[in-house]
């Protein structure tokens, strides 16, 4: 092999730039996201009706496209009620209804979005829950 | 198949054929039944005050400064109006404007000043025709089926072609980061990001959930609104009895909004 000792010298920088996201991992604590649903507004409700517009795992595939589907009905037809698949209908609004319950923005929106490195611009214009401004604003 | 001539072959491929359109049609069904179950997903609040084509009429008449000012700032606070004094770089939907001013193609050497200098409140015209709309390269400005001449502020990109656009000088356009003029801020309605451009919108809001725009309300009786299109509605009867102007009505936007003198 012509040239061996620097082919393998190249390829062993290679491997090593290659695997530096996992090698720089090691031994570091692995942060999952863990989003709290444990607000006050919803643990005051009865069990029974702690119960998102839809299920959990449909909200939690499919919220961003169906916000977006609110949102063109509400600002483009004028239609702001939405009919759930159980036939129980609710407000279409992210400040009036969602955040309504998840008053908790910190640690129900941003805990995956910002570990899942998402910038959703929602708080450009709608307002945060108020109790969630005071806390940041406290510490 | 080896026997097959020119005759059959001829069959088969109109047959075929046909087969082909019945099935595009199958397809067109379906596609029908997704726009239906969509409609029935989505629904108006029950009691939602609809009309084929809202206008408003605004008695000068009865229009004092107290009036004008409550209806500016229950319409600036309600929709979290940033308050910029900087007149380069103010926001406003609803404002006090001098005759003169509101209507430039009506002033005249011998008028009197009285007239020149009344106060009008002008808004936007929610124009039939509307120039804003038409130039909106993203059609985040539009008309509503009901006439509104709507914003979506998810779409502006802040190019500033409507408010070139449009005659009266309705639109403004956010310079600064609006949350730093607001002093008290309406929970119930959002604010707007600094690069879009905001107007009246009809108070679409309330009207959805079956109120009257904030400004009527607030204008103790110098402000109706109405279905311009239903020939008993308030407005029409108004507007039969008595003589209205629009403003540049001759650019022919069609406004909806008329002034009573």
């Amino acid at each position: 092999m012509y040239d061996g000792g620097k082919i393998i010298f190249g390829l062993i920088i290679f491997i090593a730039l290659v695997t530096l996201p996992f090698t720089l991992g090691i031994g570091k604590e692995y942060i999952k996201a863990n989003p709290k649903i444990d607000t006050p507004e919803i643990m005051k409700l009865p069990e029974a009706e702690r119960k998102c517009v839809e299920s959990k795992d449909f909200m939690r595939k499919e919220h961003m496209k169906m916000l977006i589907e609110w949102r063109d009905a509400v600002v483009r037809d004028g239609k702001t009620l939405y009919v759930n698949s159980q036939g129980k209908t609710f407000n279409m609004s992210l400040q009036n209804t969602c955040m309504q319950c998840h008053s908790n923005k910190s640690k129900f929106c941003d805990e995956c979005h910002n570990y899942v490195k998402v910038k959703p611009y929602c708080w450009d214009c709608h307002l945060e829950p108020k109790e969630n401004i005071k806390k940041e604003a406290g510490l | 198949m080896s026997n097959i001539n020119r005759r059959e072959f001829l069959k088969i491929l109109g047959i075929g054929t046909f087969m082909g359109i019945g099935g595009w049609s199958m397809f067109e069904v379906v596609g029908k039944g997704e726009i239906e179950a969509f409609a029935e997903k989505y629904k108006k609040v029950p009691g939602a005050l609809q009309a084929k084509r809202w206008a408003m009429v605004i008695d000068l008449k009865k229009l004092d400064q107290q009036i004008i000012n409550d209806c500016t700032e229950v319409c600036h606070r309600i929709h979290n109006v940033p308050k910029i004094l900087n007149p380069k770089e103010e926001i406003k939907w609803i404002w006090d404007e001098k005759f003169k001013n509101a209507f430039p193609e009506l002033k005249d050497d011998y008028m009197s000043s009285e007239i020149k200098n009344m106060h009008v409140l002008v808004l936007c015209n929610h124009c039939e025709n509307p120039p804003c709309v038409r130039v909106c390269p993203t059609k985040a400005t539009f008309k509503r089926k009901d006439g509104i001449v709507m914003m979506d502020m998810h779409r502006c990109i802040g190019c500033r072609f409507c408010m070139a656009g449009c005659p009266y000088g309705a639109r403004s356009f956010n310079w600064r980061d609006p949350k730093d003029y607001i002093k008290n801020e309406n929970p119930e309605f959002p604010l707007r990001m600094r690069g879009v451009v905001e107007k009246c919108t009809f108070c679409y809001e309330r009207l959805d959930r079956g109120l009257p725009p904030a400004c009527v309300e607030a204008s103790k009786g110098a402000i109706m609104y109405g279905d311009i299109t239903d020939p008993n509605s308030e407005i029409r009867k108004i507007l039969s009895s008595n003589f209205a102007i629009r403003r540049k009505a001759k650019l022919g936007t069609k406004p909806s909004v008329y002034y009573l003198l």
